[in-house]
């Protein structure tokens, strides 16, 4: 079988140098230096969970530039009652924290529409929205359907709660086929609950 | 690669390297034509495609502002959106999922055969089924469409095993892997697909036929193309006899660039052709090139579209293997008793994981909702292809108060929706649901038309230059020597996947050019 030859690209694309010697960095070394942001999201992976498995550490932490942890968990919250998953762990919910924090990095706008828009889920919920029973929170977010902060949470929930390792981990989605060799031996017509289709309508695979 | 001068006005000039503008590039250079084609993309390789959804979207789409109006819910849920088409060398035939199904007889004679539509601007192509069937058996020899030419069928993933079993049960009769132009054992030099699940965001193994790795390196191969990437077409020029002469395009360093051409194929899909036709007004030509009927950007089609997904007990992992191998014909026939005229077509389709929650309907949140992702294994799905009808009120304009980088207007997309676009996918639906249900599905979902990726009838053919924009070889009425080259040509949607047709009619309209520069015409 002629196959196309697929180039070397890993040299052009790696950060090392060839002599495969790490770089030295200039890293801030003490831990409160790591996490210098306006507030740090923390938790952990539930020991034997798929995800813990996976993960270098159980332990995770993301760092908050502009809005505070209490802000942070509010978002995680409303994250929680919008897509609402128990196979997610909170770290999950924290990057669509973290990304809606990168917005507002830097852009007053997008700032004050957090602040307030988290403001707001708090004072609807009598103080503390992240802390307020289940039924009490869809209610109030359920409320804010088709303001400009709904919508834009909401948006993020696409990129940040879905496009990441760990929620493909969790759904059971593999993500990347072609280096593995794309499923062509690896199950893509294994399903057996069904009878299978004749020769006519589905042809054997060419296997060489 | 060739190096044609800019002042060379002795060449064809094709804006545009897909299915249209890559396989009449091919098609003239191996005649011994001069062509040079401007693409507005970069140049891609199935090295350089991944295989992640919002990447390769990024890498490969069309992402150039453009605007939506119209009662058409893609205005609301996106749009800024209204098509997913590419903007790379290789234009969507890059993208696509290899669907290659020739259009039917009767859908050359929508006029005839359906007769009055109140709100449709029914026209019969000026060419028929039967003066296409040479060039459609050259296309699918050109792509190595399966179950043509002696090429086996693909083999059913786990997705064509759910649909085919329910269809069975159901009665339908014909339902099989599909013509795609996917190789299903090795041929022309690309080997046979891997069932990476990848389709949508470039084929990795080559085995999908796209102009970007065929047409284009045969074509530079015969040492007569002439191929720029970055090269973004602005206005076509014309003289003071009213022919075309050259293209005003910004190249890939952002300079102004002017090609001379003898003659211009227009073939950058069915927004871009009637905006560029639109952009390049002149005192001559004052409602833009061609447009003496008024039907450039009109009765653009989309195709009635949607899609049925399905939740089952049992995993399904839909995801591994080819998109689109999987076809049930039975609805695509003219059977007006449904109560509509026109058919579907019901093809597998999956989604990864990444973008089903910002499709499957768009907007949609809460515990139900999120449930369809907690089981993303457990699904199956499908897409109903069907006919939609030219309307002159769906069209495209220019919208002078948003501008692009280059300062252009961009284009609008006007869509409103239909009565029997809405009774057809109501059929589809229920359809679709009916093949699901018939094997065990716990749910189903009816998911909404996504961004257009058939795009279609912008620019039209019509026998009567007063009906349409150009003549039964894609020659506009107003100026012969310019050509439209893409699928805006459609004179009717008809009920399937477009591409094949468009190779088609780019084989054949290569010949005819090259007729007439023989001849001196043009």
């Amino acid at each position: 079988m002629r196959t196309i030859p697929i180039a070397n690209i890993a040299a052009e694309f790696s950060d090392c140098e060839e002599s495969g010697i790490v770089p030295k960095q200039n890293l801030p070394l003490a831990r409160r230096e790591f996490l210098k942001g306006s507030g740090i999201l923390m938790g952990t992976l539930a020991a034997g969970s798929v995800l813990a498995g996976l993960a270098p550490s159980t332990v995770w932490a993301v760092e908050l530039k502009t809005l505070t942890q209490a802000e942070g968990e509010a978002i995680m919250a409303m994250g929680r009652v919008l897509y609402p998953h128990k196979k997610l762990p909170d770290a999950v919910y924290a990057i669509l924290a973290k990304d809606l924090d990168g917005s507002a990095t830097g852009n007053a706008d997008n700032t004050k529409l957090m602040r307030e828009g988290v403001g707001n889920l708090n004072s609807l919920a009598g103080g503390n929205f992240a802390k307020a029973k289940a039924d009490k929170k869809l209610a109030i977010v359920k409320g804010l359907e088709g303001s400009t902060f709904f919508n834009t949470v909401r948006g993020q929930c696409m990129s940040s709660l879905y496009n990441n390792d760990m929620a493909f981990a969790a759904f059971g989605y593999p993500g990347s086929a072609w280096e593995k060799g794309g499923y062509i031996t690896r199950g893509f017509q294994d399903l057996k609950w069904l009878p299978a289709p004749s020769k006519e309508a589905s042809p054997a695979p060419y296997l060489g | 690669m060739a190096s044609i001068d800019f002042n060379d006005d002795s060449a064809v000039v094709i804006i545009g390297s897909g299915a249209g503008g890559g396989t009449l590039a091919n098609e003239l250079c191996q005649k011994g034509i001069k062509c040079v084609v401007l693409e507005a993309g970069a140049r891609q390789s199935p090295q350089s495609f991944v295989n992640d959804e919002w990447k390769s979207f990024g890498q490969l789409a069309w992402l150039d502002p453009r605007t939506t109006s119209g009662t058409w819910r893609v205005a609301k849920d996106f749009s800024g959106l209204p098509a997913w088409i590419c903007k790379t060398v290789g234009g969507s035939t890059t993208h696509w999922a290899g669907a290659s199904l020739r259009l039917q007889e009767h859908e050359f004679r929508v006029k005839t055969v359906y007769g009055e539509l109140k709100g449709a601007n029914l026209l019969d192509w000026p060419v028929t089924l039967k003066e296409l069937e040479p060039y459609y058996a050259k296309a699918e020899n050109k792509m190595g469409v399966t179950r043509t030419n002696g090429i086996p069928g693909l083999p059913g993933n786990n997705n064509f095993k759910v649909m085919h079993a329910g269809a069975k049960k159901l009665g339908y009769k014909e339902v099989h892997t599909g013509n795609m132009a996917i190789n299903s054992q090795p041929r022309d030099g690309r080997g046979r697909c891997m069932q990476l699940g990848f389709c949508f965001q470039g084929c990795k193994s080559g085995a999908k036929w796209s102009t970007l790795y065929t047409e284009i390196p045969k074509a530079e191969a015969t040492g007569n193309l002439d191929l720029r990437p970055e090269s973004h077409v602005v206005r076509i020029d014309h003289n003071e006899k009213g022919l075309v002469n050259g293209v005003v395009y910004f190249d890939k360093d952002g300079k102004e660039q002017r090609q001379a051409a003898r003659v211009v194929c227009v073939a950058g899909n069915s927004i871009e052709t009637p905006r560029l036709l639109l952009l390049s007004d002149s005192h001559m030509f004052p409602d833009g090139l061609a447009n003496s009927s008024g039907q450039v950007g009109r009765n653009y089609m989309r195709h009635m579209t949607g899609s049925v997904y399905a939740m089952f007990k049992d995993p399904v992992h839909m995801y591994r293997g080819t998109t689109m191998a999987g076809i049930i014909r039975d609805e695509s026939f003219f059977n007006p008793r449904r109560g509509f005229v026109g058919g579907y077509e019901m093809e597998t389709l999956s989604l990864g994981l990444s973008f089903m929650p910002a499709f499957l309907d768009p907007g949609a949140w809460g515990a139900d909702y999120a449930s369809w992702f907690d089981n993303y294994t457990h699904m199956a799905g499908m897409w109903l292809v069907g006919e939609d009808m030219p309307r002159e009120t769906n069209r495209i304009t220019l919208n002078g108060a948003v501008r692009d980088k280059w300062g252009s207007p961009v284009a609008n997309v006007h869509f409103d929706d239909y009565e029997n676009d809405i009774v057809m996918r109501h059929h589809a639906f229920t359809q679709g649901e009916r093949v699901y249900q018939a094997v065990g599905a716990t749910k189903t979902y009816r998911t909404p038309p996504y961004p257009s990726t058939h795009n279609l009838g912008s620019c039209r053919l019509s026998a009567n230059p007063r009906d349409g924009v150009a003549n039964k070889w894609g020659q506009t009425h107003d100026i012969p020597n310019l050509f439209i080259s893409d699928g805006s040509q459609f004179t009717s949607g008809g009920a399937e996947n477009p591409t094949l047709t468009i190779v088609t009619l780019a084989i054949r309209q290569a010949d005819y050019i090259a007729k007439q520069m023989t001849e001196r015409a043009i």
